[in-house]
């Protein structure tokens, strides 16, 4: 019976140690976040601001998904940058990226005043979201979209980056 | 005519660019602010000359459906209780397509007004012509408009403060500041902020 006990433990442990992997969430200050935007490497970022409560960014993701599906064999990176606010990580976030089975990097970015960071990440952005920038160091290619994007849309955009 | 070409292609290209970012134009501080006629959830017409007694307005887009909208509701109706008395009542005007967000119905709008009890107008914005012309994107999307002559200046543009999940937790009130310095009449000293929100839901093309 203490075996069995053990043994369901266990595996309850080992299970939960597992769904933790799959859901691991990095939760960035803004620095943090330039940091890993302006890496000096030839990869291509696809980064996407969303956040569970909005419609369109959720609408969208299946698209982004898909893509990045599409284009693993190529030196392209997709990072989904989650607003939600970090008290809702575990409440929304975390059982989001679970239900849908996200397969992109998703972290969220804990920062409570856009009006301090909003232009560090583009000038343009003028603040609704999602909001995609696609952005390459090497080439110093850049490419900001303040609206949803079908895959095929996406894609376009991603080929531009893609060619040499 | 071989001259002219690359002329024409570069006023092709630009016309594109143009037509490529609808949203991009719209109102900075200090311009001069365009009157509206729009329907109020009470059936009335509202334009900005409807109160002669203002000294100008806060402009608020927001909606039934966005959360960010929804966090902020309270605070904008502290707004209107706290600078209503001092000429500077809030006008709140929603831009969504009730098609593409039908939680943004003029119904919904009707319900929604009288459930919390709005003490301001809330007006439908059916052709999203006021906020293109304002250059609004996204709800909430403030505007603070000041009476000059005959007409009304923006004279600020942005969030209502630094922390939209809780407003215990605010340390910097961007419109109060702003508000402080237009009613003295000074500029203000921050007179354009940055804020998160929803975009605002256009309809199909």
């Amino acid at each position: 019976m203490s075996l069995l006990k053990t043994f369901g433990l266990s595996a309850g442990l080992l299970l939960a140690a597992h769904a933790g992997q799959a859901q691991r969430v990095a939760v960035l200050k803004l620095p943090e976040l330039q940091q890993r935007l302006a890496r000096p490497t030839d990869t291509t970022y696809v980064v996407n601001f969303w956040a569970t409560w909005c419609g369109p960014c959720v609408q969208e993701m299946p698209g982004f998904e898909k893509v990045r599906a599409a284009t693993t064999k190529q030196k392209v990176k997709f990072l989904l940058v989650s607003l939600d606010y970090a008290s809702q990580l575990d409440k929304k976030v975390r059982p989001f990226i679970q239900k849908r089975g996200l397969q992109s990097e998703v972290v969220l970015l804990d920062e409570t005043d856009p009006n301090t960071w909003l232009t560090k990440i583009d000038a343009r952005w003028s603040g609704s979201i999602p909001f995609t920038l696609i952005v390459n160091n090497k080439t110093r290619r850049r490419a900001t979209f303040e609206q949803p994007l079908t895959a095929p849309e996406l894609t376009a955009a991603l080929q531009k980056f893609l060619v040499p | 005519m071989k001259k002219l070409l690359p002329l024409l292609a570069l006023c092709v290209a630009l016309l594109s660019s143009f037509a490529l970012r609808p949203t991009a134009a719209g109102y900075k501080v200090g311009d001069k602010a365009a009157d509206f006629h729009l329907k109020n959830v009470d059936g009335q017409l509202v334009s900005l000359a409807s109160n002669p007694a203002a000294k100008g307005y806060i402009v608020v887009f927001t909606c039934n459906t966005c959360p960010f909208a929804k966090g902020y509701e309270s605070r904008i109706i502290a707004l209107h209780q706290q600078y209503a008395p001092q000429g500077y009542p809030v006008i709140a005007i929603n831009p969504n397509d009730a098609a593409s967000a039908p939680g943004d119905s003029y119904a919904a709008m009707q319900a929604l007004a009288k459930a919390h009890k709005y003490p301001f107008p809330y007006l439908q914005d059916e052709t999203q012509q006021v906020a293109r012309t304002y250059g609004a994107t996204r709800t909430p999307h403030l505007y603070v408009l000041k009476r000059e002559g005959t007409g009304f200046v923006v004279s600020y543009i942005g969030a209502i403060d630094d922390n939209s999940e809780d407003a215990k937790l605010v340390k910097t009130k961007y419109l109060e500041n702003a508000m402080t310095d237009i009613i003295a009449g000074r500029p203000a000293t921050t007179s354009a902020t940055q804020a998160i929100g929803c975009g605002i839901k256009w309809k199909k093309a």
